[in-house]
Parts: structure tokens; C-alpha cells; sequence
């Protein structure tokens, strides 16, 4: 949406990123460009460190080494004010959906808009209409989160993550216990942010279907390395073992 | 961005984001002011070169005012980027989801009742259900793991005791302190043992210590049970055919039932000690006197009635704090509640009961 589509330099530069937990390290030297209007996907086995990466990456863990730059601007060193701004232009979807839980689905949407923007309150009423309703969940407005289903949680946290109309959105396994029809509308959604607001997007998916939909590039994470970076394609001529595996037991 | 009138078409050129359209607003309630905006039949969008959903809701809302009062409106002109976008997040054919609607005073008094109905027999029901597992419990101890009675009685002794020990002493000391004075100045003194017996085993001593089990372990209950409910944990239980009543709460009930008068005991005794102090120190009394003055005065009766009061405290405690356990409904959040709730209402009806064991047995 904004001039990075023109002059084409990445959104997100990650350079020997490396995160622990305490003094364990779970990713080293993971060094990835994020491209505008491109959706990348990251996959790797349960527990190699997806979700650590994301976090990481917006500093809800602070990274112990490395470099992250967002539209050209070195993040590690900004104090917390400076990255709320670039916060802003961000979106995400928790892999749980960390929805707030005392407050109702339309509150927690109604939230980023009221505190980060002027509109009057029929312009928020209409954007948290529209919001969910391109997430399927109109009829969940005034749920709480806990009388949700699973699936419905995350959509009616990607809801969230899109209020602000996001210019990067990241989603943690958004498809994860989601039905293949609801899956699929969800894999439309992401290509329609993609094509009409050219959206950047990272997406953790493990749903081999949804790769082949919506994939740009792809990262493969394992044993705390990044051993892929590229187009799904060139992800299956370059022959390595764990990727192709990967590819192999998720066939039908 | 601008917006503009001319012979009946409104154009809008510029950003309409949500930036720019608190801005946008001001200048279209001006407008609406002037009364301009009453012929209006046509929306030209042609100028506008970036929008985003905030933009695209103030057209909706545009198009929803300015259509009711001029019938049919047109809109013309955009760009194909940004009708995409107006395409993605239009409102204008979204249902309208109505809020539920607030009850009428009458209403919610009637609603209330019957909630407070069905909550009197909901505890009931389940004081009658701890009440019956755990007497069937002392017998078998089926649906229970081994253990766990002897493992929550010291638990919940150690997280009181250094408390009850605190409160006792001070409340004692205190008590005998204020009372001392009062009794020297009769030349009264040696009655300090008397009077110190007999309110710490007729009542503080129970109720130093119930409201101190209440806080710390009435509390422990409820958030123990409201977050096995709310993580499903229950539900596993009850799959793998566990009573969960049974399961947890005759361990905790059986060993606060055998704690508490232990409790109870020791509180008095600290709190004869702080009084011990006062006597010695300040009325002196002997030891021997104060000791032997303080056994003498109390009878049987006093002390059956000690227990008796405990151990009916501690099993108000835990019906009072399984009760919000079992009944926690949302999230997480609403583990935080019940806990809160269990810890109130348990200290209120401990107050209450007391109040009423002493008007029986005066
Ligand atoms: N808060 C934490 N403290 C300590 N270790 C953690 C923490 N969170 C995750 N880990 C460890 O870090 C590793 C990576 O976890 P992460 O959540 O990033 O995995 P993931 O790739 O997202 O897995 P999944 O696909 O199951 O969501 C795991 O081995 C996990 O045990
Ligand atoms: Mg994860």
C-alpha cells in the first residue's frame, strides 16, 4: 500500500538472529528478507521454534543476538515507544488467539481502534462489522471469548490482528483446527489482503494444502537452523532430505 | 483530501484513511450543517488515491445517511485499486446483529430472585453431595488417590500455622493488654485468666483461625477447582470415571475436618501465652494462677463447643469454596472471580454462623 511496493527493498531483514529460553538456545543464525506483497510461510516439525521466531522477531522476546530491520530501520535497539509506531503497522494472530477474555469479541476489536485512532464511533462500529464478518464470524459479535470454539477464537483474533489494517500481518497456524471448508475461506481471505491491500504476510501453517494455495516463499526451520529459503519450487529441486520428508508424509 | 459540492455531486479526492478520516468527518457534519448536502445524487470517488477500511466505512456511512433522505445515490469514478478495496471491506450489505437488550428494573429484580433461588439449591445440593462422599469416604476410600488426605492436611496446616501463630499471639496479647488495665484499676487482676479462657475458646480462637483457613485455603480450594473446570480438567476426570467430588474434594474436606481443631488449639494456646506475658508482667499474677485460673474456669461444655464450631466452620469453608469452584464459568478470568467470591462469602457466613452459635449457646 505504501511506497515499499515500488522501490521493492524487504519490509523485514533479519540478520544471525539467535533466541534463547534462559540458556537454552532454540534458533541461531537465522538470517531471512521479508519481501512486500509476498506471503512467506514458515514450516518446520512441532516444537523447532516457529512461534519463537515470530516473537522474537517483534520483540516479545528480545532477541540475545542478531539484527531485525523493519522497512529498513534497526528495531533491537528502539526503545519502547519508537517500536509501538512499528507496532502499529503490524498485526498478529497468537497461536492460541489470546483474545481478552472478560471483555466481549466486539470490545476486543474496538480496542486497537479506540486507542490508536479518532474515528467516530459509527466508522469503528462499521470496521468491527466488516472485520468479522471477513473472518465468518458476524453472528459471534457480542460473544465472550469463552463461549467460543477454538477455531473461532483465532479467526475472531485475526479479526483483531486486521483491525488497523495492518501493513504486515503475521498469523500463527491461523488454519489449525479449523475444518477444510472454513480452511479454505480463511486461505481466501489471506490471498484477498494479499492482492487488494497488498498485505505482507508470514503465516506458521502446518496444512500442506494451504501451502500449495497461498505461498509466496517459504522458510524451513529445524534443529534451531533455517535450512530452506525460497520459492516452493526451488524448495523441491534443491533436495533435502527434511523438506522433502516433510512434503512426502503430508500427501494424501 | 477535500470534499467538495457541485450541482448535486459530492466529490471526495485525497486519502481517505483512518488518519485522515476524524478530519473528514468534521468537515462532513459542517456540511451537513449548511444543509448543502440535501440534493445530493451522485458520490464521484474518482479522486481518491488511497483508502483503507476506515475510508471505506465512512463511505458506507455516507452513502447509508445521504440515501435515506435523496433515494437513490450513485457512486462513479474509482480507481481500480481502490474499489478493490472498497469491494473487501464494504459494510452496506452486512446484518445488522442487534446487542441484547438491557433488562427493565422489574425484570432484573425477578431474574435475580430466581438466580439467588437456584443458587441456594445448587449449594445445597452439592454441601449434601461433599457431606455424603465424604462420609462414604471414611469407610472406602474408592475414587480417592492415596495419600492425598494426609498430603492436603499438611499442606493446609503448613500455610496456617505461622499465621494463626502471628494473629493469636498479638490478638491475645492485645486483648489481655486492654483488659488488664481495666481489671487492675478493680483490683481485679487475677480474673484476666478467667476472662482470656473463656473468649479465645468460646469464640476468637475459632474465629481467628476460620477466617485465616478461609483467606488462605478457602481460596486454594476454589481456585484449584475453577481452573481444573475451566482447562477441562474435570471433564478428564469424569472420563476416566472419577467422581470429581470424590476426587478432590473429600481429600480436602476429611483433612480440614481433622486440621482445623488442631488449629484451633494451637491458636488458643498461643494466644494464652501472649496473655501469660500480661498477667506476669503487669497484674502480677503467678504462673501457676494464671494456668491453673484458666483450666478451672472452663468446662466441657466450652470446649465441645469450641470444636464443634470449628469443625463446622471448616466444612462451610470448603462447601462455600468447592461451591464457586464448580461454578466458575468463562475463562480464566473467571478463576479470579470465584476465588474472590469463595474468600468473601466464606468469611461472611463464618461471621454469621458465629454469631448464631452464640445466641444458641450462651
Ligand atoms: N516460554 C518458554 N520457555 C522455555 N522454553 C520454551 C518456551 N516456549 C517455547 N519453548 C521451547 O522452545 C522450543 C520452540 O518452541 P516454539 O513454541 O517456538 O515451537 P513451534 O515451532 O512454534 O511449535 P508448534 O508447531 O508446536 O507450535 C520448544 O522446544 C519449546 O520447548
Ligand atoms: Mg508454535
Amino acid at each position: 500500500m505504501t511506497s515499499s511496493l515500488v522501490t521493492k527493498t524487504p519490509v523485514i531483514e533479519i540478520k544471525d538472529l539467535q533466541a534463547k529460553y534462559g540458556n537454552l538456545t532454540i534458533l541461531d543464525g537465522i538470517s531471512v528478507d521479508i519481501h512486500p506483497g509476498e506471503i512467506t510461510v514458515i514450516l518446520g516439525g512441532s516444537g523447532c521454534g516457529k512461534t519463537t521466531l515470530l516473537k522474537n522477531m517483534l520483540r516479545l522476546y528480545e532477541p540475545t543476538a542478531g539484527s531485525v530491520k523493519f522497512w529498513g530501520e534497526e528495531t533491537l535497539g528502539m526503545s519502547e515507544n519508537e517500536f509501538y509506531e512499528v507496532l502499529k503497522k503490524t498485526g498478529m494472530l497468537f497461536q492460541n488467539g489470546a483474545l481478552l477474555n472478560s471483555i466481549s469479541v466486539y470490545e476486543n476489536i474496538s480496542i486497537p481502534l479506540e486507542m490508536h485512532t479518532s474515528l467516530s464511533q459509527d466508522v469503528i462500529d462499521r470496521i468491527i462489522r466488516v472485520k468479522l464478518n471477513l473472518v465468518g464470524l458476524g453472528n459471534a459479535i457480542y460473544k465472550l471469548p469463552s463461549e467460543l470454539s477454538g477455531g473461532m477464537k483465532k479467526r475472531a483474533s485475526l479479526a483483531r490482528a486486521l483491525a488497523l489494517d495492518p501493513e504486515i500481518l503475521f498469523c500463527d497456524e491461523p488454519s489449525a483446527g479449523l475444518d477444510p471448508v472454513t480452511s479454505e475461506a480463511l486461505d481466501n481471505l489471506i490471498l484477498n489482503l494479499k492482492h487488494q491491500l497488498k498485505m505482507t504476510i508470514v503465516i506458521v501453517t502446518h496444512e500442506l494444502a494451504s501451502i500449495h494455495r497461498i505461498a509466496d516463499k517459504i522458510i524451513f526451520l529445524d534443529g534451531g537452523k533455517m535450512l530452506f529459503n525460497g520459492t516452493l519450487d526451488e524448495a523441491r529441486g534443491a533436495r533435502i532430505p527434511q523438506i522433502d520428508h516433510f512434503f512426502e508424509v503430508g500427501k494424501f | 483530501m477535500s470534499i467538495s459540492i457541485n450541482n448535486n455531486v459530492l466529490t471526495l479526492e485525497g486519502e481517505f484513511t483512518k488518519e485522515s478520516v476524524p478530519a473528514l468527518e468534521a468537515e462532513l457534519s459542517k456540511l451537513n450543517k449548511s444543509a448543502s448536502t440535501a440534493g445530493i445524487s451522485m458520490i464521484d470517488l474518482g479522486g481518491i488515491h488511497r483508502i483503507d477500511s476506515a475510508g471505506v466505512s465512512f463511505l458506507d456511512g455516507i452513502h447509508q445517511r445521504l440515501g435515506e433522505k435523496a433515494g437513490i445515490l450513485l457512486f462513479k469514478g474509482a480507481r481500480a485499486d481502490v474499489q478493490a478495496v472498497i469491494d473487501t471491506f464494504s459494510t452496506i450489505n452486512l446484518p445488522v446483529i442487534e446487542a441484547q437488550r438491557e433488562m427493565g428494573f422489574f425484570e432484573k429484580l425477578g431474574d435475580d430472585t430466581i438466580k439467588a433461588y437456584q443458587a441456594i439449591v445448587e449449594g445445597l445440593t452439592l454441601a449434601s453431595e461433599i457431606m455424603y462422599y465424604s462420609a462414604v469416604g471414611i469407610l472406602s476410600r474408592k475414587g480417592q488417590r492415596k495419600g492425598s488426605t494426609i498430603q492436603q492436611a499438611a499442606l493446609l496446616g503448613s500455610q496456617a500455622l505461622p499465621i494463626v501463630a502471628l494473629l493469636s499471639f498479638i490478638i491475645g496479647f492485645i486483648l489481655s493488654l486492654q483488659s488488664g488495665v481495666q481489671l487492675k484499676n478493680f483490683g481485679a487482676g487475677v480474673f484476666l485468666a478467667d476472662l482470656l479462657a473463656i473468649t479465645m475458646v468460646r469464640e476468637m480462637g475459632p474465629l481467628i483461625t476460620s477466617i485465616i483457613v478461609a483467606g488462605r485455603s478457602g481460596s486454594a480450594i476454589a481456585s484449584e477447582i475453577a481452573t481444573m473446570q475451566v482447562t477441562e480438567e474435570l471433564d478428564a476426570l469424569r472420563m476416566m470415571a472419577l467422581h470429581p467430588i470424590r476426587f478432590v474434594v473429600v481429600p480436602k474436606f476429611h483433612a480440614i475436618t481433622f486440621v482445623m481443631p488442631l488449629l484451633v488449639m494451637f491458636s488458643i494456646l498461643v494466644a494464652e501465652l501472649g496473655g501469660a506475658m500480661i498477667a506476669v508482667l503487669m497484674l502480677d499474677t503467678s504462673v501457676e494462677t494464671f494456668v491453673s485460673r484458666s483450666i478451672e474456669i472452663l468446662s466441657l461444655k466450652d470446649i465441645i463447643i469450641s470444636f464443634g464450631k470449628s469443625i463446622w466452620f471448616a466444612w462451610v469453608i470448603v462447601v462455600i469454596g468447592s461451591y464457586y469452584g464448580f461454578q466458575v464459568k468463562g475463562g480464566a478470568e473467571g478463576v479470579g472471580k470465584a476465588t474472590t467470591a469463595a474468600v468473601v462469602s466464606s468469611i461472611f457466613a463464618v461471621i454469621l454462623f458465629d454469631a448464631v452459635f452464640s445466641l444458641l449457646y450462651l
